[in-house]
C-alpha cells in the first residue's frame, strides 16, 4: 500500500495543475503538513499517475491541456471503485459555478485561489476523515456480508442435520401438499407428519414464539418426541403431554409454541384436533361444501405445568374426499405494499367462493401471492386429503435384539384396572411386547389396529356402558366423545383383561390374543348384524377386526373376544 | 410505541400503560415498566387501549410479568383491548391465564 505513515493521518496527495508556479507552490505547501507529494501537469498524467501509485486524496486544477480536470476527475472516480478518493477542486472561477460543475464531475469539495494554507489544511483533514469513514463502513459491510454468509451456511447445515433426524416423516404423502419456507425452521415454523402402526396419521404444524437459533433448537426435541411416540402407537394427548412437559421444562418464561395437532383416521373416519394458539384451521365436508372451523381452544405448548394442561382434542367424523387445511399465522399475516394484511376475512371469502376444492390450496397460494406482490416464504401451510388409499410402507421401527426374538412359546395375562385406564394406554407397551416376535413384525400395522380396536371396545362400551348409538350424525359423535372424556375421568371400577399367547406351529406360529372387560357385555349376533350398515357412522370396528385378523370369535354374552394372527416360516 | 408505568394511589396496583406497536422492540421497555418499580404491587393492570397491534414475543411478554408477579397466583387483567388485540389474546386462549376486560 502506498499509504505512508498513514496511521498518524499522512497520506499521499496526487496534485495535477498545469501553472508550474502553482504547482510548485502547493507541492510544498501539502508536503510540509507531512503528506507525500505526486504532482501531474494536466488530466491525463494525473490518471496515469493515479492507476500506477493509488494516492488517497486528488486536488484537481479545472481548466488543463490534453485533458481537463473534469474528466480526469471522472476517470479517477471510476478507477477508485468502492473506496472514496476525495477529490478537491482548484478553480479561479466563480464560486457557485464552479461548486456545480466540480460536484458534477465528481469532485468533493473545491479550493479557491488564492490558496490559504490553514484552510488547504483543514480541507485535507476534513476529507481524509470522510475517507476513512467510508473505509470503515466498507470494511463493516462486508465483515456483515461474511458474517451473514456463515449464518446461512450454518442454517443449511443445520436444517440437513435437522432434516435427517425427521426423514421418518410421511409429508411427502401422496394426500398431502404444503408451502413451507427452506428456513422455516429459523423462523420458528415447524411441519410434521408421521402414521402410527395402525395407520393413523399425526400431523403437527408447530410455530415457536420469536426467530433463529432459540426457535429451532426448541423444534428439535419436539420433532423427535413426535416421531417416536407416533411410530409407538401413542395416541394425541399422550404425545401432546409429552411435548408441552418437555417444552414447559426447556423453554424459558415468555417463549412457547403455538400448535395444532391432528390425527387423521381413514380406517375409522375420524379426526381429532387439538389447537392451541394456531389460527383456525379448516375442514372442508365433501358432501356439501362446508368448512368445519378448527379452533384454538387451548394455550400454546410450553405454558402450563402438565397438571394443568389440556390435551382433550375435538373429534369429527370424516368422509372420502373432506379435506383439512392448517395455517400458520405466517399466512393471516402476509402484508401488501400499503401494511395491510391478509387477514382472516380474506381467506374466509376465499375458501367460501371456492368451486373447484382441487385447486383450493394453490389458489390460497396465488391469493396470497398477489396480495403480497411477490412469493413469501414466511408462511406454512398444509393441506390433506382423505382418501381411502391404503397407506403404501409404514415406517418399520428398529427394535433391538432380545431373547424374545428367537423364543417362539409363551404366554403372557395383564389386568388393567380402573385407576391406570385413566391415564395409562396400554397399547404401545404391548405392541412392543409383540413386536419382539419377530414372526409378527410384518404385520405390526393390522396388528395395532386390531389391539386398538379390541381396547377402545373393551373400554368404551364394556367397562365404561358408552352407547355407539349416539355416533350416527356429526353432533352425536363430539357428544359421545364429550361423554367418553367425562366417564373415563371419573372411572372408579372396573377391568380390561390381555392374554397374549404364543404357540409354534411348524416353521411358523400362531398368536392368540384375548380380550375381556368388565362391563355388561352386549348382543353379539345383534350388533354384527348391526354393523353390515354401511352408513353407521360408528360401526366400523368388529368387522374391520374380522377383516384384518385370521380369526376371530366373541364370546356369546359379548364380554369377551378371541382373536387369532398366524405366520409361516420366513416370515 | 411508547410504554408508561404507574403505581396507584394506595399502592395497591401498578397500571401499566401501553401504546403502539406492542412487539419484541417493546420488550425492554416493557420488562423495565414493572422491574423498576419500588414498591411490591399486590396486583397488574395492563392498559392495551391505546395499543393497535400485538405479535407472540408480546404474549411472551405478558407471560414474562405473570411469572414475576406470582406465577399462578399473579393477579394481572389487560384491559381496554381493541377488537384485533383481543382476537390475538382468544387465539391464544390466554383469559385462562389473565383476566381480560
Amino acid at each position: 500500500m502506498p499509504e505512508l505513515k498513514g496511521d498518524k493521518g499522512f497520506i499521499t496527495v496526487l496534485l495535477a495543475e498545469d501553472g508550474p508556479a502553482d504547482r510548485m507552490l502547493l507541492a510544498t505547501l501539502v508536503a510540509r503538513l507531512g503528506h507525500r507529494v505526486l504532482t501531474a501537469a494536466n488530466g491525463l498524467e494525473a490518471v496515469a499517475l493515479f492507476e500506477q501509485e493509488r494516492p488517497q486524496l486528488v486536488l484537481m486544477d479545472a481548466l488543463m491541456p490534453v485533458m481537463d480536470g473534469f474528466e480526469a476527475a471522472r476517470r479517477i472516480k471510476r478507477l477508485a471503485g468502492e473506496e472514496l478518493v476525495p477529490i478537491i477542486f482548484l478553480t479561479s472561477l466563480s464560486e457557485g459555478e464552479a461548486l456545480v460543475q466540480s460536484i458534477e464531475a465528481g469532485g468533493d469539495d473545491f479550493l479557491s485561489k488564492p490558496y490559504n494554507p490553514l484552510i488547504l489544511e483543514a480541507k485535507i483533514k476534513a476529507m481524509n476523515r470522510l475517507r476513512r469513514l467510508q473505509a470503515t463502513v466498507l470494511e463493516q459491510r462486508d465483515l456483515i456480508a461474511r458474517h451473514n454468509g456463515h449464518l446461512l451456511t450454518e442454517q443449511r447445515v443445520a436444517k440437513a442435520v435437522f432434516d435427517k433426524i425427521t426423514h421418518s416423516g410421511c409429508l411427502g404423502a401422496a394426500n398431502i401438499r404444503y408451502l413451507q419456507s427452506p428456513y422455516a425452521l429459523f423462523n420458528g415454523d415447524l411441519l410434521l407428519a408421521a402414521y402410527k402402526p395402525s395407520g393413523e396419521m399425526h400431523v403437527l404444524l408447530g410455530d415457536f414464539t420469536g426467530h433463529g437459533l432459540p426457535a429451532a433448537i426448541g423444534a428439535m426435541p419436539v420433532a423427535d418426541a413426535f416421531y417416536s411416540m407416533t411410530a409407538r402407537g401413542y395416541s394425541p394427548s399422550e404425545i401432546l403431554c409429552e411435548l408441552n412437559a418437555k417444552l414447559k421444562r426447556i423453554l424459558p418464561v415468555g417463549m412457547f409454541c403455538c400448535a395444532t395437532l391432528l390425527s387423521v383416521d381413514t380406517q375409522r373416519r375420524l379426526l381429532e384436533v387439538w389447537n392451541g394458539g394456531l389460527p383456525a384451521g379448516y375442514l372442508r365436508r365433501v358432501a356439501d361444501g362446508h368448512y368445519v372451523e378448527l379452533a384454538s381452544r387451548h394455550l400454546p405448548l410450553g405454558v402450563l405445568e402438565n397438571d394443568a394442561f389440556d390435551t382433550s382434542c375435538d373429534v369429527h367424523p370424516l368422509a372420502v374426499g373432506d379435506r383439512v387445511l392448517l395455517l400458520s399465522d405466517g399466512v393471516l399475516e402476509v402484508s401488501n405494499a400499503t401494511g395491510e394484511t391478509f387477514g382472516e376475512e380474506r381467506l374466509r371469502t376465499l375458501l367460501r367462493e371456492c368451486d373447484e376444492p382441487a385447486r383450493l390450496f394453490a389458489q390460497i397460494q396465488n391469493a396470497l401471492a398477489d396480495f403480497h406482490g411477490e412469493a413469501h416464504d414466511d408462511a406454512s401451510m398444509l393441506e390433506i386429503l382423505v382418501s381411502d388409499e391404503p397407506i403404501s410402507a409404514l415406517p418399520m421401527q428398529e427394535y433391538g435384539k432380545s431373547w424374545l426374538i428367537s423364543s417362539q412359546d409363551w404366554s403372557a395375562s395383564f389386568e388393567f384396572r380402573a385407576q391406570t385406564l385413566k391415564s395409562f394406554n396400554p397399547l404401545p407397551f404391548l405392541l412392543q411386547l409383540l413386536m419382539e416376535v419377530r414372526g409378527l413384525r410384518p404385520r405390526s400395522g393390522e396388528l395395532y389396529t386390531v389391539l386398538a380396536e379390541l381396547y377402545s371396545n373393551a373400554l368404551e362400551h364394556g367397562v365404561m356402558g358408552l352407547d355407539s348409538a349416539l355416533k350416527q350424525d356429526a353432533a352425536g359423535f363430539s357428544e359421545y366423545y364429550r361423554q367418553r372424556d367425562q366417564r373415563l375421568s371419573e372411572l372408579d371400577a372396573g377391568f380390561v383383561r390381555f392374554h397374549l399367547q404364543i404357540v409354534p406351529n411348524g416353521e411358523g406360529g400362531r398368536l392368540l390374543l384375548r380380550v375381556e372387560d368388565s362391563g355388561e357385555g352386549f348382543a353379539v349376533a345383534e350388533e354384527l348384524a348391526r354393523q353390515q350398515s354401511p352408513t353407521s357412522l360408528g360401526g366400523r370396528g368388529m368387522r374391520l377386526i374380522c377383516r384384518l385378523a385370521d380369526e376371530c370369535t366373541w364370546d356369546e354374552d359379548g364380554r369377551g373376544v378371541s382373536v387369532e394372527f398366524c405366520w409361516n416360516a420366513g416370515a | 410505541m411508547t410504554i408508561s408505568a404507574q403505581l396507584s394511589a394506595d399502592g395497591q396496583e401498578l397500571i401499566i400503560s401501553v401504546e403502539g406497536r406492542f412487539d419484541f422492540s417493546a420488550h425492554q421497555d416493557f420488562r423495565n415498566a414493572y422491574e423498576r418499580v419500588d414498591a411490591s404491587p399486590k396486583r397488574y393492570r395492563v392498559d392495551l387501549s391505546n395499543a393497535n397491534y400485538l405479535d407472540s414475543s408480546a404474549l411472551g411478554m405478558l407471560l414474562l410479568l405473570r411469572d414475576h408477579a406470582g406465577g399462578d397466583n399473579a393477579r394481572i387483567s389487560l384491559v381496554n383491548c381493541r377488537p384485533d388485540v383481543r382476537k390475538i389474546l382468544a387465539i391464544s386462549n390466554f383469559e385462562q391465564l389473565f383476566e381480560i376486560a
